[in-house]
């Protein structure tokens, strides 16, 4: 048996999009996911913390890997974790104070977010410094387009606003559930059922396609 | 689902007592001193944010007066300098603006439990008519689309501009006229009785303590 060919590095960044999609696919990060995406701004806000946390993070446990002992490699991952998500907090309330306002402890929260100690113990305590950073970047990308297209659905149906600006005019009358808690859970179930719908379509005709191939192959 | 590149980890030696001590102080010691810095670095613009979210709460809540000086309430009496021992940033103030010479009113800080959390909120108050000048809401987690009103609603807001202590809540189109009557938000009945309970109580308290006062203008 051959050894395992490692993966290319393009697709270190490219699986965190669809493929091992964080929100969508492994179902983590859903506490943000569902509590802060009732606007653009806040789910912009939120990706980028998210961002930071998540890249910093993985390349300070990607570079210090080898000196960190086994048994307390946890207990390291949630400290380094924690002062890059202090550290985002007090960014926050500096230059974005206003949303960092509307965040409130979700963003402390990043602290305990499974998509962060996930890559870590998964990937970044296994990989070298620049698959774990691609590692990183394609994760957030892929929170961040979640969060995004939640954020875009719940503002304009619940507030009538793309990031403040009315898009329907005044005459609308914003369907408010939708940026309450509910609206939340709503807009992820929908998500994740045309999620599934697209990507069992596509496996269907890719079966068919293959099944189709062999056929002509035993008729010929 | 797959989280990443399935490689076994690393076999690590179980290292010793010591070891584990050095790693987790080691990380300990580099995250207090990240935290530090960013806090060193973060700290006077978030200082300045609040104190220019304080101003301009001020000056929409006096009705833009040309300055205001910040008094100390110090037992019974206000102080223009703060009492010893106490930090500038939570000691109890009141803030007494000036226009043409001639005081412009008292900006006061309230607080109450609201439907979600408390309500934080600063009005602007003349003590020798008893007539709120202004209201502004600070710090508040009401239901967005209902609670929140108590800020997004024009026309709440703008009613205490023109009425007098102490507040007594109404239902809409249900008051006798009073010059003390406030007209509650239609589905944020909770919300925006706090936000007059919070008034009232804190003029209890705190008005005879201004009602005492004489305004000084400091010399130039």
């Amino acid at each position: 048996m051959s050894p395992r060919q490692p993966a290319p590095p393009s697709t270190e960044f490219t699986k965190g999009l669809w493929r091992e999609n964080p929100v969508l696919v492994q179902l983590l990060g859903l506490c943000p996911a569902l509590a802060v995406t009732n606007s653009v701004a806040n789910s912009l806000v939120m990706s980028a913390a998210v961002l930071f946390v998540l890249v910093g993070s993985s390349l300070l446990v990607s570079t210090i890997k080898r000196i960190v002992p086994s048994d307390v490699r946890i207990s390291s991952y949630i400290l380094i974790i924690a002062t890059f998500v202090t550290m985002a907090d007090m960014i926050l309330e500096a230059y974005v104070p206003v949303v960092h306002k509307e965040l409130g402890a979700f963003v402390a929260l990043i602290v305990v977010n499974c998509i962060i100690l996930g890559r870590q113990e998964a990937f970044a305590s296994r990989n070298p410094v620049g698959r774990s950073l691609l590692d990183a970047l394609g994760m957030s990308a892929g929170f961040a387009m979640t969060m995004l297209l939640m954020g875009t659905v719940r503002e304009v149906l619940g507030s009538g606003t793309f990031l403040g600006v009315s898009v329907f005019g005044p005459r609308y009358e914003p369907w408010v559930v939708m940026i309450l808690p509910p609206g939340g859970f709503l807009t992820l179930g929908v998500l994740l059922l045309l999620f599934s719908w697209y990507t069992r379509r596509g496996d269907a005709r890719a079966r068919a396609a293959s099944s189709g191939g062999a056929d002509v192959e035993e008729a010929a | 689902m797959t989280h990443g590149t399935p490689s076994a980890p690393p076999a690590r030696p179980s290292a010793s007592s010591q070891r584990l001590i050095a790693t987790l102080g080691g990380f300990g010691a580099l995250a207090g001193l990240l935290i530090v810095s960013v806090f060193v670095a973060t700290s006077p613009r978030i200082r300045a944010n609040k104190a220019a979210a304080l101003a301009a709460a001020v000056q929409e809540v006096l009705a833009a007066p040309d300055r205001y000086d910040t008094l100390y309430v110090t037992g019974t009496t206000l102080s223009p300098t703060l009492p010893a021992g106490a930090d500038a940033d939570t000691a109890e103030a009141v803030y007494l603006g000036w226009r043409g010479g001639a005081p412009a009113g008292y900006a006061i800080l309230a607080a109450g439990p609201g439907f979600q959390d408390t309500i934080r909120l600063l009005f602007g108050y003349d003590p020798a008519s008893s007539q709120l000048l202004g209201m502004r809401v600070l710090d508040s987690k009401e239901t967005p689309g209902l609670g929140d009103k108590i800020f997004k609603d024009a026309g709440f807001v703008e009613q205490f501009a023109r009425v007098r202590a102490p507040l007594v809540p109404v239902r809409d189109g249900q008051g006798d006229g009073l010059p003390n009557e406030l007209v509650m938000i239609t589905g944020a009945t909770i919300s925006s009785r706090a936000v007059v309970q919070a008034i009232n109580t804190t003029l209890e308290r705190i008005g005879p303590i201004i009602a005492a006062h004489v305004p000084r203008e400091p010399q130039p």
